[in-house]
């Protein structure tokens, strides 16, 4: 049988013909972005630790669309125009936020185009001031913390930890930290400082990133400082 | 034209063939049995019966396959397409998490047919028995992992209305109650024999009373102290504080009445009194009546489709009956340092003397020399023996200059430096810890070829585990007289002759690690103390916090570390041939262990909440 060209082409072009036709929904496209603030200064949180749940209603199940916050509290969705409900749930978060008591409240949004919001959290600590020096490998911080809710729904701390890392993603998570070290809550008070020794670096490099932060009692997410780069 | 007569005529033939007999399509089906006649005949309701048996589920079980035992920093997995055990750094919300109401369901029905069918009053009390053992059995699991579930105890039927049937979220307590109340109304029905095992006895009962309440009696006190975050407003998740003596007094009931021999003579295991790790890990390994120890078991038989390979998987590399396929499952140093010295005492393996030099042993097992017999009953340690040789772990050797070297053969032999078992970092199916697990490993020849395989049996319950709970139960009752006098019983079998004279807290977890390790025990422990944000934090370990504060239930535990044997090479050295040890973490230990407060119950999926609103979400998540 001979080679035929003009069957492969007649063949090809119907598929193509045929599949744009029949092609599938429209990519949402709106993009919802925001931050978690608390008077303007974002809140510093672990990556994908702290999740913003959106539910949207009347289209048979029920379940949350999630996207979780990053380190310097930002987070983003791409979605379809319509009306949602946005929920940070249980007790996720070093914050407390649009809740009375112990439950949450979930926030409307309507999205229609692109929409940027601040979710305004109360956190319950803030670390302020840190400044970083270096002596030789030894990185330390000074800082202070300072309390924000201090009503009957204040917690107490249970560590502070100065987290030193490699790469720009630092926190307490074993792989998101080189170097730490901490003191026990009780043992905070006026100006804090702490160091933490960089071990040696395979591949070296000249250059460590820090950050410091703040593990709430009965909490599981930490608030921590912004992130710093450092000279070594 | 002919064609055409032919194929008129079939078709004639056919459809008067066909239309003739009206009865054709009501033949009864000769593969399915009907209910009635099913449930007309002990021998088919035992098969029915075994099925239920057969889907019963377990934590860490040998049909699981080996992974199953690999997690929580007690072992490394030695395949490196599992070493995302290690490498990551939390567990999903949904980890552990189970939601099988079809075989709820399945138990339900099996309960009511077997009470409406004619079979003769004794059979129908045991199947009955047998059924309501495992519903609970299932539950029990349900409530471990779920917190409080729905709690259905009889068959549902569609007829339309899907509302009526949306059961929501019993508490947590109403669950534990209903098991222990179940086992209670049943275990009279049970027949009180020892050498039933791998059917629901009057024992098994007891001792799954006895374990519930436990840990029901631990969340409510345990809670309330360290995460009184994990709770839910309707007690769905987590029981009042106030619950817990009551449990603790079920759990030592429960437990004293198998040791007082209610439920048929059962005892510690102690065929083997001149090797007590031998006879520790004849446990496993002894199905004969003379193994009094084991309560309830999950049996397999060599030669039926019944068999697993744990043993296939797990073989020392060096001993192996299949080639590669060994190996697996390395104990971490964790573990083994955790097995204490004969004078009751904790202390880390001894690799370097108070000076920080290395301390040097003429043989490789002198290092582990005068700890609990049930180390070297749990792990297979260097230089021991299995199939007839002793296995050979070896990271290679010491120069005279101090450099360890792992390549080429050792100076002045052909041999090469590193043993045929390792270990070398990232050298998979052999030791990478230098320990092989040996427990449920099966020393008869042929059980490490994956043709025949193995049937050592899995044990859920047994009398050792007893004696535990009673001793913690009266513990926390603050009856220490007798908490100790059971738990040294369990103590003195494992070659700590020296009674204990003092309980703590501490003593009890340190002792459940150690006794019941890979027995599917860990997590749950660890959840119900609630100690398991505490003991895997997230942070990484060093060796000196792997050293330190060994025997503290609240030690962090997140990474598993080895322990390397190097030769010393020095001719004319006194410590020439001799042994020094090394503690590694591995390259491939990126991870940490992270239990988060959303993980003490896994999580009900969206497509569960979806079809019955009624159920609540988990806390925490």
């Amino acid at each position: 049988m001979r080679f035929n060209f003009k069957y492969i082409i007649l063949v090809a072009l119907t598929v193509v013909v045929a599949s744009c036709k029949k092609d599938t929904k429209e990519a949402p496209k709106a993009s919802f972005k925001g931050r978690l603030v608390y008077n303007g200064t974002p809140i510093n949180v672990e990556q994908n630790q702290v999740p913003v749940e959106l539910y949207q209603s009347g289209f048979g199940k029920r379940g949350a669309i999630v996207g979780n916050v990053t380190q310097d509290g930002a987070f983003s969705f791409l979605l379809f125009n319509g009306d949602y409900k946005l929920i940070i749930p249980g007790v996720q978060g070093p914050f407390r936020w649009n809740q009375t008591g112990a439950t949450r409240d979930s926030l409307s949004v309507n999205i229609s185009g692109d929409k940027t919001i601040d979710l305004e959290v109360t956190p319950y600590y803030l670390i302020n001031d840190v400044k970083y020096s270096v002596s030789g490998r030894a990185v330390t911080a000074a800082f202070s913390v300072n309390k924000i809710i201090t009503d009957a729904n204040a917690r107490d701390i249970e560590r502070v930890t100065l987290y030193v890392n490699k790469t720009q993603f630092v926190s307490s998570n074993g792989d998101e930290n080189v170097a730490n070290n901490g003191i026990a809550g009780s043992a905070v008070t006026g100006t804090v400082n702490l160091t933490a020794t960089v071990p040696a670096l395979t591949p070296s490099q000249g250059y460590v990133f820090a950050r410091v932060g703040l593990k709430i009692a009965g909490v599981d997410d930490m608030i921590y400082s912004p992130l710093q780069k450092i000279s070594l | 034209m002919k064609k055409i007569l032919i194929m008129s005529i079939s078709a004639v033939l056919l459809i008067t063939a066909s239309c003739k007999d009206n009865n054709y399509l009501d033949i009864e089906p000769r593969d399915v049995v009907p209910t009635d006649k099913m449930f007309s005949d002990p021998a088919l309701v035992l098969s029915v019966v075994a099925d239920l048996y057969q889907r019963q589920l377990d934590f860490s079980s040998l049909d699981n396959g080996w992974a199953s035992f690999a997690d929580f920093s007690e072992a490394f997995p030695s395949e490196n397409g599992s070493s995302f055990f290690v490498q990551r750094t939390s567990w999903g919300w949904g980890e552990w998490g189970t939601w099988d109401y079809g075989y709820i369901r399945d138990i339900n029905l099996f309960i009511e047919r077997a009470t409406a069918s004619t079979l003769k009053e004794e059979d129908k009390k045991i199947f009955i028995a047998e059924g309501r053992f495992l519903r609970a059995a299932y539950y029990f699991e349900l409530v471990k992992r779920m917190g409080g579930v729905p709690l259905i105890t009889q068959s549902l039927t569609y007829e339309g209305d899907a509302l009526s049937l949306q059961t929501p979220r019993s508490k947590e307590s109403e669950v534990y109650d209903f098991i222990i109340s179940e086992l209670e109304a049943i275990k009279s029905d049970l027949p009180a024999l020892v050498n039933i095992k791998s059917r629901a006895t009057r024992a098994a009962a007891l001792a799954m009373e006895s374990r519930a309440a436990l840990y029901a009696a631990s969340i409510a006190k345990y809670g309330a102290q360290r995460t009184p975050n994990v709770t839910l407003p309707g007690d769905e998740v987590g029981i009042p504080a106030t619950m817990a003596n009551a449990y603790y007094q079920k759990a030592l009931a429960a437990a004293e009445a198998i040791i007082n021999g209610e439920a048929g003579a059962y005892s510690l295991y102690r065929a083997n009194s001149i090797d007590l790790s031998d006879n520790f890990a004849a446990i496993f390994t002894d199905k004969s009546d003379a193994n009094k120890e084991s309560i309830f078991i999950e049996d397999f038989k060599v030669g039926t489709n019944k068999v697993h390979s744990f043993t296939v998987n797990n073989q020392p590399y060096s001993r192996s009956e299949e080639g590669a396929d060994a190996g697996r499952l390395n104990p971490s140093l964790n573990l083994v340092q955790a097995f204490e010295k004969l004078d009751n005492t904790y202390a880390p393996i001894p690799t370097v003397n108070a000076s920080g030099d290395p301390i040097y042993y003429t043989n490789q097992q002198d290092i582990f020399a005068g700890r609990d017999a049930r180390l070297a009953g749990t792990v297979m340690l260097p230089g021991s023996v299995f199939k007839g040789a002793a296995i050979d772990v070896r990271a290679g050797y010491q120069n005279a200059s101090g450099d360890f070297i792992s390549t080429g053969t050792l100076p002045g032999t052909s041999t090469p430096a590193v043993g045929l078992d390792g270990p070398a970092d990232g050298l998979e199916f052999r030791t990478q810890t230098g320990f092989y697990i040996r427990k449920y490993l099966d020393p008869v020849t042929g059980s490490g070829r994956r043709g025949r395989r193995s049937d050592v049996p899995f044990i859920r319950y047994r009398y050792a585990e007893v004696l535990l709970n009673a001793s913690e139960a009266a513990f926390e009752l603050g009856d220490k007289g007798k908490a100790l006098g059971y738990i040294n019983q369990v103590r003195n079998r494992a070659g700590l002759t020296t009674p204990l004279n003092d309980l703590t807290f501490d003593r009890i977890v340190h002792e459940r690690r150690v006794e019941l390790v890979f027995e599917g025990h860990t997590l749950f422990d660890m959840k119900r103390w609630r100690l398991a944000h505490i003991v895997w934090d997230g942070a990484n370990m060093t060796v000196a916090d792997l050293k330190s504060d060994i025997g503290s239930a609240t030690k962090h535990n997140t990474q598993p570390f080895s322990l390397w044997p190097y030769l010393y090479q020095n001719p004319g050295n006194a410590n020439h041939n001799k042994w020094i040890f090394r503690e590694v973490k591995l390259g491939r230990i990126t991870g940490a262990n992270r239990f988060q407060s959303g993980n003490y119950y896994s999580q009900i999926n969206d497509d569960i909440l979806s079809r019955n609103p009624k159920i609540v979400k988990q806390p925490n998540q």
